[in-house]
C-alpha cells in the first residue's frame, strides 16, 4: 500500500516515479497538450468552429487550414480542437461518476462480509455486459444526451472500480491498525473514511485512467451511431459520423478526430500502465 | 471436481438471474410510458393504449416481472414492436454474419498476437520487443469502426477490392458473403490483436524463467521445442482465457463495425431498435448477448479446473 505517508508526499513521489518512466513521460506530455488545448480553445482555435464558408467547402489540408475544411466550409482543426472539449468532459465525468459509484459498491462489498456475496454477483452481473451494449440500452432508455451518456457509462464502468476497490477492502480491512481501531471502538464509518478510503487512492487512480480512455472510445462509439450525444454538438465521434459521408472526396474530416481519439487514449494509457506499475511494484515484472 | 463445479453452477445461476432483473430494470427506467415512447407523437391515446396491453404494461410491475421471467423460461424472448416476429427469431436470422464477423476477427487477431507475444516475450527488452509493445499499445487506442472506415476509404472507396458495405444482397453465395467480411474482420481483428499479443508476452514471461524451461533446455531439446512445446503449453491458460474474453468483447466492437459496413447481423439490429425504440429486441439482445458471457465465463472456468490440478475453487 502506497500512502503509509502523508499525502503530498506520496503525490510527489508518484510524480517522480512517473517522470522517470520514458512512455509514461511520453504520455503525460500529449495528455497535458490536448487537455491543454481543450480548456484555451477559444485563444487558440484558428476559426471559430461554426463559422460556415460555403466557397472553401471541402477544400484538403493547407497552411490555410492545416487539417482542412468540412462540407459547410467549417475548419477542421478548430472544430477538432472544440469537439475535444465536449469528449475529454465527458470522458472525465464518467471517471467521477463510474468511481462515486464503484468505490461505493466495493467498499460495502470489502468491508462487509455479509454484503459482499450478493454485491458481488450484481458487479458479476453487470460485467456480463459488453460496455458498448449496456450503455446503448441505457442511453435508450432514458434518452439521448449529454448528461445522460455520462450516466450510463458512468453505470457500465463502475463494477471496474468495484472489483478492484473490493479487493483492496478486503486486504486494508485486516490490517493490524484498522483492527485496533475497531478495536478502540472507533465507529465503522470514521474507520471507513479515515483507514481505508484514503488507502484506496492508487487502485482507483489507476483504474480511473484506463475508465477515462475507455470512456473516450466509447463516446465516440455512441455518438458515431446517433445513440449518444445530439449530431448538433460537434465531439469527436460526431464529427467522424459526419466526415464519413465525404470520405471519397474529403477524407480529412474523419481522419483528424480520429488521430485526436487515439492520441488521448494511448496517452491515458500510458500513464495508466506506468501508475499501476510504480503503485503495484507486484504487477511490474508482466508488463 | 463436483463440489466445485456445483458451487459455481449455483453461482452462475444466481448471476444469471440477477442479468435477467438487470434487463428488466433497463427498459422499466425510461422516463414517461414506454409505448407512448415506441408510438411517437402522432399516435392517438387509443393506440397507446392498446399498445400497453399488448406488451403487458398494464399490468402491476411484479405481474410483468413474473410474466417476463415465465416467458424466458419457456424460451420466449417476447415479440418485436416492428417486425412483426418474435425477438428470439429476429436475432437468428441476424446471427450468421456477426458470428462470422467475430470468427474471422478471432482468427486475424490470434494469428497476428500470438507470433508476436511469444516472440516479444522471448526477445524480451529487444528492439522488436520494444516496437511491437508500443504497436500493440497503439492498436488498442484505435476506435475500431474508425480503423473500418479507413480501410474502407482505401480498399473499398480508392482501390475498389472490396464493396464499401452490404452483405452481397439476398441470395449472395457464402464466398460473396465472406468477401463483404474481409475489412470488418480486419479492422476488429488488429484492434482486438493488442489485448491477446499483451498477455500472451506476460503469461510467457511468468513460465519462461521457470524450473521446467531450464529442464528443457538443459535435456538438450531445441529451443523451438523448448518454446512451444513447453513454455507456450503452459502459458496457454490465461491465454485462452484472454482469448475468451476478446471474444466476448468482439460483441461491443461488432455493434458498432456492423453499423459501418451495413452488415445485417446482430449489431445493426441492435441499433435500429434503439433508434425505433423497439425495447423487446433491445431487451432480447441484451439477455442473449450477456446470457453467453457468463456461459463462456463458466466454461473457461471449468476448463481451468479440469486442466490445471492446482485450481481449486
Amino acid at each position: 500500500m502506497a500512502a503509509t505517508s502523508t499525502s503530498m508526499d506520496a503525490e510527489r513521489g508518484i510524480l517522480a516515479g512517473l517522470l522517470r518512466r520514458p512512455p509514461a513521460v511520453a504520455g503525460l506530455v500529449v495528455l497535458v497538450v490536448i487537455v491543454a488545448l481543450a480548456i484555451f480553445a477559444s485563444q487558440v482555435m484558428p476559426y471559430p468552429p461554426g463559422q460556415l464558408s460555403i466557397r472553401s467547402r471541402l477544400q484538403g489540408p493547407s497552411l490555410l487550414h492545416l487539417f482542412g475544411t468540412d462540407e459547410f466550409g467549417r475548419d477542421v482543426l478548430s472544430r477538432t480542437i472544440h469537439a475535444g472539449r465536449i469528449s475529454l468532459a465527458v470522458g472525465g465525468t464518467v471517471v467521477v461518476v463510474s468511481a462515486l459509484i464503484g468505490v461505493t459498491l466495493g467498499l460495502f462489498a470489502g468491508y462487509f462480509r455479509r454484503l459482499d456475496p450478493p454485491l458481488s454477483r450484481l458487479i458479476d452481473a453487470m460485467m456480463a455486459f459488453p460496455d458498448i451494449l449496456l450503455a446503448i440500452a441505457l442511453v435508450a432508455a432514458l434518452g439521448p444526451s449529454a448528461v445522460n451518456v455520462v450516466l450510463a457509462l458512468g453505470i457500465v464502468y463502475a463494477p471496474r472500480v468495484a472489483r478492484v476497490v473490493r479487493a483492496s477492502t478486503l486486504v486494508i480491512r485486516e490490517l493490524a491498525y484498522v483492527e485496533a481501531a475497531r478495536a478502540l471502538g472507533v465507529p465503522t464509518p470514521v474507520i471507513l473514511v479515515r483507514h481505508v478510503l484514503r488507502n484506496l487512492a492508487s487502485p482507483v487512480m489507476v483504474q480511473g485512467s484506463f475508465i477515462f480512455a475507455n470512456a473516450i472510445l466509447a463516446e465516440a462509439g455512441l455518438s458515431f451511431l446517433g445513440v449518444g450525444v445530439s449530431p448538433d454538438i460537434p465531439t469527436w465521434g460526431t464529427m467522424i459520423a459526419m466526415g464519413r459521408q465525404f470520405m471519397d472526396q474529403a477524407g480529412w474530416i474523419m481522419w483528424f478526430p480520429g488521430v485526436a481519439i487515439i492520441l488521448s487514449v494511448m496517452s491515458l494509457q500510458l500513464l495508466g500502465d506506468a501508475l499501476r506499475d510504480l503503485l503495484d511494484p507486484r504487477l511490474s515484472r508482466t508488463t | 471436481m463436483l463440489k466445485p463445479l456445483i458451487r459455481r453452477l449455483i453461482e452462475m445461476t444466481v448471476v444469471m438471474a440477477l442479468v435477467v432483473t438487470i434487463v428488466f430494470v433497463i427498459v422499466r427506467i425510461a422516463p414517461g410510458d414506454p409505448a407512448a415512447m415506441m408510438l411517437g407523437p402522432d399516435a392517438t391515446p387509443q393506440d397507446v393504449a392498446d399498445l400497453r396491453v399488448r406488451l403487458g404494461l398494464d399490468q402491476s410491475l411484479a405481474v410483468q416481472y413474473l410474466r417476463y421471467v415465465g416467458g424466458l423460461l419457456s424460451g420466449d424472448l417476447g415479440q418485436s414492436i416492428f417486425l412483426g416476429q418474435p425477438v428470439g427469431a429476429a436475432l437468428l436470422a441476424r446471427a450468421e454474419p456477426t458470428f462470422f464477423l467475430t470468427l474471422f476477427s478471432l482468427l486475424i487477431a490470434c494469428t497476428i498476437a500470438l507470433p508476436v507475444g511469444i516472440l516479444s516475450a522471448y526477445w524480451r527488452g529487444s528492439l522488436f520487443d520494444q516496437a511491437t509493445t508500443t504497436l500493440a499499445m497503439f492498436a488498442a487506442s484505435v476506435p475500431s469502426f474508425w480503423l473500418g472506415l479507413v480501410l474502407m476509404q482505401v480498399f473499398a472507396v480508392k482501390l475498389g477490392w472490396f464493396d464499401p458495405s452490404g452483405y452481397g444482397g439476398p441470395g449472395a453465395g457464402l464466398g460473396t458473403r465472406l468477401h463483404h467480411l474481409v475489412l470488418p474482420a480486419v479492422a476488429l481483428g488488429i484492434v482486438s490483436s493488442a489485448l491477446i499479443a499483451r498477455f500472451t508476452r506476460a503469461s510467457m514471461l511468468d513460465v519462461l524463467g521457470d524450473d521446467f524451461v531450464r529442464t528443457a533446455r538443459a535435456k538438450g531439446m531445441s529451443e523451438w521445442q523448448v518454446v512451444l512445446g513447453h513454455a507456450f503449453k503452459n502459458a496457454l491458460i490465461p491465454i485462452l482465457t484472454v482469448i475468451g474474453l476478446t471474444a466476448a468483447l468482439l460483441v461491443s466492437g461488432a455493434i458498432v463495425t456492423e453499423t459501418v459496413f451495413g452488415l445485417p447481423g446482430v449489431g445493426s439490429l441492435i441499433v435500429s431498435a434503439v433508434l425505433r425504440r423497439d425495447y423487446p429486441v433491445i431487451q432480447g439482445a441484451l439477455l442473449v448477448i450477456a446470457g453467453l458471457y457468463v456461459i463462456i465465463n463458466f466454461v473457461i472456468d471449468m476448463l481451468y479446473l479440469a486442466v490445471d490440478p492446482r485450481v481449486r475453487y
